[in-house]
């Protein structure tokens, strides 16, 4: 069946490319790309995640667990299943299937439940990640400044596709949507912090100092301060003015 | 279409059986709401408050197209398909999460709702699979059906990069997934979560993307599972079994009951020449409402199996065939050498009513007495007695059993016993927090429960408010006890059943009430209630103990050694070569359930007919038939030769037996109690312990003749009972994907 696709697929892309040649405008038919991410739904034990590997909060992590806890009515406990997955992830890095199983012990339901919200939130991790996660912000804004190329120049220069780990195990490359700094566009998260106004070679630039080790200062990397205009303030340039501004004297 | 067409037509089924039952009606539901009156196209239709909508247009008889929606299932509204019209409101609102309101005019009949419909249609269909002529659910496919009736007439599809393909998933042995067909309406993961009580299925994934799933690698382990093919309205869970094997019109369907267990379920059988091709359930409120276990609908194919069909005759260490007249010869001559009291019937749990009636008369026409049943302690009168009707059934009946608001089960594991009893009680948990505790040994049921432990001496201290139980049975307005078939085969019987007496009529005002039994038996064996009905017990417990020299196994397999003594001449009678008639000198072959018109009597005391769906393998016979042409050739007819002959006899023997599908409350259920609590095991004192060490099924899957020769319940004990997990086939690009 799969060659008949095949077959039918490639008659019709052939159909369609001479009918692009004639009209002006090439464009494809699907908006979409097309996602082969059923395997990603699904868990496999592989040797580095499956539930034989033992989870345990640690010691200090488990005071906070049970400060999350303490914040929802005991009989809905599971309420907690979100932050508990999110403090899993902090301390081993990823949300392992141990990560899940351990949470659905600790709120009392049954894994399939903490399965769910792990899969429904792609801020989980089901695979392990490198050391520094990047998050390549690639919503219209960003689009529209240039995260494509930002993007471009990461897989070149890293070598590695959207959703792979380099070999080193420094550095996992995704895709997100926005991340709720337009203002700087295009945005990439490492880990934590923002790295804003990215060009190709100041992502370079960063690239290569996380790869010695180093943690350059987060935010633009321009000249700009915070998310202020990029040439200076044209507004607020002045002392801000004191208490009693504008009031009447006799007052 | 076709299945909510079937669903209304059952109700009406259902309704008239319960106005026909003049005894009570109980309510399933919350207490009834007030009425309002919405108007469906203009038609008025009182419904109470907060119902959906949907069941607004159902009541008016509007079909309304659903897939998610399912009215024993919790509302999704998420498949959309069930949107109409109502007046003043901005949008079409989705009828079957949408409560009604006083005055609500709804239309389901206009351009909007016609498009409506036709849109999200069109979106059902774009990532499904056009595979209909290789799908088992063609013929009786909602999306089918549905999308002929109310989709548009021509589709937009143009997208060349194919259609979301998803991995299919292992469920086990009953369950065939093709999940590319999955159209995320959630009625499995609904059934299994709330009703079969398995967690383990739910949806991963968002989106486009999302899964029906266990996410990691497991199989759907719950003795209701298959439900959920019943329940998936395309073709994404189909029978395992039944895969490829017949189309819907192709089959005859016969509507039957099951006999697989106590409860009588009622079933269809669908055939297909000389063959059962599959079994399903039929919509019955007072028992299974549309559920049944895996084993009455995969057990089938033992049907097929193991069968006996001609007689046959020892020779030596060899069965060798033989003709009836034969066969009968060899058993009359050996029936005129025996002393009757050396004489000896056992009926087995799928013998019939009929059957054992005839058997019964045959034998007191040779003045033989020993009329015993199967099982451990079977060769006497069991230990509640079977006097009055009320001792040895269930009284709270099954869709009563709901009511309860305390329920201690004594040596019964009801989710292997009684499975569809068990959703009940399952359903009660969940909806009215129903309290539960067991004495027996430890077990996974799917509710929560109080271990009170194995030993059943703990009656006494329950008895004598020792225990912290007593409180909470004293506390409970609605209690129940289930006793076990368990309880009758063990050793301490009498002592167990006169306490669990003793303990109703200490809390006689809770327990025995106009409207209210809370005394029960929970039988396994689905014949054993008319067995007890018709007397079938030793007439004295001295006829027991003379070894026996001619033993009739009536479908009797769960018999030992000691029932057959080594020089006693066996006759078998039955449908399966299984253990009984490995120790038989004669096999007389008789008709399964699924080929006979005979009589059986569930647990509650329902007795009801099982329709011949497949003409009888072979040479065998009707069971009944057998025994009259037996009596003929010993000299000693049975006054009846017909079938209306036969039923008198039964209605004279007990009317019970032909007052079909109604429950009748049992006279004089205080009485019985009563003599029960005064009978000698209530009143000698305790045995030092009265330990009940395991259950009577180890093994769901394979508890009769029928199931042990199917090897559909081989490959489920090997999967559930043995943990032996078939290999997964990851197959196509999505192995090749998950690899890289």
């Amino acid at each position: 069946m799969n060659t008949l696709r095949t077959i039918a697929g490639r008659s019709f892309r052939a159909n369609l490319s001479r009918w692009a040649v004639r009209s002006t405008a090439t464009r494809h038919l699907h908006a979409t790309t097309t996602q082969r991410s059923a395997a990603i739904f699904v868990h496999r034990d592989s040797p580095d995640n499956n539930p034989n590997i033992p989870f345990a909060f640690s010691t200090e992590n488990l005071k906070t667990v049970d400060r999350i806890i303490a914040k929802y009515p005991p009989q809905y406990k599971k309420a907690a299943i979100i932050p508990l997955l999110h403090l899993g992830q902090r301390q081993l890095g990823w949300t392992s299937i141990s990560v899940m199983n351990e949470v659905a012990r600790i709120v009392d339901v049954p894994p399939m439940r903490v399965y769910e919200v792990a899969t429904f939130y792609t801020m989980f991790n089901r695979k392990p990640v490198g050391k520094y996660f990047l998050q390549v912000c690639t919503t219209t804004p960003c689009e529209l400044c240039g995260s494509t190329r930002i993007l471009d120049t990461i897989r070149k220069h890293l070598g590695i596709e959207v959703g792979e780990t380099t070999k080193d195990g420094k550095f996992t490359l995704v895709e997100v949507e926005c991340a709720g700094a337009c203002v700087n566009a295009p945005v990439m998260a490492v880990n934590d912090d923002y790295y804003e106004d990215l060009t190709s070679d100041s992502t370079v630039k960063l690239l290569d100092a996380l790869k010695r080790g180093e943690v350059p200062p987060a935010g633009p990397q321009s000249s700009r301060k915070n998310c202020e205009p990029i040439d200076g303030l044209t507004t607020l340039t002045t002392e801000p003015t004191g208490p009693g501004f504008g009031v009447r004297e006799d007052l | 279409m076709i299945r909510a067409l079937a669903r209304s037509k059952g109700q009406i089924v259902a309704t008239r059986s319960v106005l026909g039952q003049s005894t009570r009606a109980f309510t399933a539901s919350v207490p009834r709401h007030e009425e309002v009156e919405v108007f469906v196209d203009g038609k008025s239709v009182m419904i109470e408050q907060g119902a959906a909508i949907i069941q607004a247009c159902d009541k008016a008889n509007v079909d309304i197209p659903r897939f998610c929606y399912h009215d024993r299932l919790a509302v999704a509204g998420n498949c959309r398909m069930c949107l109409v019209e109502v007046e003043r409101a901005p949008k079409p609102v989705a009828s079957c999460a949408f409560p009604v309101a006083p005055g609500m005019k709804i239309k389901t009949n206009t351009p909007l709702v016609h498009k409506a419909r036709e849109g999200v249609m069109e979106f059902l269909l774009s990532n499904h699979p056009l595979d209909c002529p290789i799908c088992d659910q063609g013929g009786e496919c909602d999306l089918q059906d549905q999308s002929v009736r109310y989709g548009a007439d021509r589709g937009r599809f143009a997208e060349f990069a194919g259609k979301r393909a998803v991995e299919d998933k292992n469920f086990g042995p009953l369950i065939r997934t093709e999940m590319t067909r999955c159209i995320h309406c959630t009625r499995c993961v609904r059934f299994a979560n709330d009703v079969a009580g398995a967690p383990e299925l739910g949806t991963s994934g968002r989106g486009n993307d999302m899964q029906i799933g266990m996410y990691i690698e497991s199989m759907l382990d719950s003795e209701m599972s298959a439900n959920v093919v019943d329940l998936c309205p395309v073709g994404a869970l189909t029978s395992k079994p039944y895969a490829f094997t017949a189309r819907p019109w192709e089959l005859k369907t016969t509507e039957s009951v099951d006999v697989m267990d106590a409860l009588g379920s009622s079933i269809r059988v669908d055939s297909r020449g000389l063959e059962v091709m599959r079994v399903l359930p039929r919509l019955n409120e007072d028992i299974n409402e549309e559920w049944i276990s895996d084993k009455t609908r995969f057990a089938y194919d033992g049907l097929k199996r193991q069968r006996l069909t001609t007689p046959l005759v020892r020779r030596g260490d060899q069965f060798v065939p033989a003709t009836w007249p034969e066969a009968l010869e060899l058993i009359a001559h050996q029936v005129k050498q025996t002393r009757p009291e050396e004489m000896r019937a056992v009926a087995g749990q799928h013998a019939d009513a009929e059957s054992m009636v005839a058997l019964r008369d045959w034998f007191h026409r040779l003045d033989a007495e020993t009329l015993t049943v199967e099982g451990a302690r079977g060769d006497r009168v069991p230990a509640h007695g079977v006097d009055l009707r009320g001792n040895y059934l269930l009284n709270a009946t099954i869709a009563g059993a709901e009511q309860a608001d305390l329920v201690l089960l004594v040596g019964t594991n009801p989710r292997h016993e009684a499975a569809v009893l068990n959703t009940r009680l399952r359903k009660a948990y969940v909806k009215n927090g129903t309290d539960f505790a067991l004495i027996g040994p430890e077990t996974k049921l799917n509710y929560e429960y109080d271990h009170l432990g194995a030993d059943l001496t703990v009656l006494d201290k329950i008895l004598s408010g020792e225990h912290p139980f007593a409180k909470r049975l004293a506390a409970a307005q609605q209690p129940m006890i289930i006793v076990g078939s368990a309880v009758t085969e063990h050793e301490q019987a009498a002592y167990v059943y006169g306490r669990v007496a003793k303990l109703v009529a200490q809390h006689k005002d809770k327990f025995l009430r106009d409207d209210w039994n809370g005394y029960n038996v929970l039988q396994r064996a689905a014949s054993r209630i008319a067995a007890y009905d018709i007397g079938f017990v030793p007439a004295t417990s001295t006829a027991s103990s003379t070894p026996a020299k001619f033993v009739y196994l009536l479908n009797a397999d769960d018999v030992t050694a000691a029932d057959t003594p080594k020089d006693a001449f066996v006759v078998y009678q039955g449908h399966h070569g299984d253990r009984g008639a490995h120790l038989a000198d004669v096999i007389l072959p008789g008709l399964a359930y699924t080929e006979k018109d005979a009589t059986y009597v569930s647990t509650e005391g329902r007795a009801q007919m099982t329709r011949a769906a497949v003409a009888a393998p072979g040479a065998s016979r009707e069971d009944w038939q057998i025994i009259r042409a037996l009596s003929e050739v010993t000299g000693k007819a049975l006054p009846y030769d017909g079938i209306d002959g036969l039923r008198r006899r039964m209605a004279q023997i007990a009317p019970s037996l032909v007052r079909h599908d109604t429950v009748e409350t049992p006279a004089f259920a205080e009485l019985g109690i009563d003599v029960l609590a005064t009978s000698t095991g209530a009143t000698a004192s305790a045995p030092a312990s009265a330990p009940l060490s395991r259950h009577v099924i180890d093994n769901f899957y394979q508890t009769d003749p029928i199931s042990r020769a199917s090897t559909t319940m081989a490959r489920c004990t090997a999967a559930f009972v043995e943990g032996k997990q078939a290999p997964t086939k990851h197959v196509g690009a999505n192995a090749a994907h998950a690899a890289a």
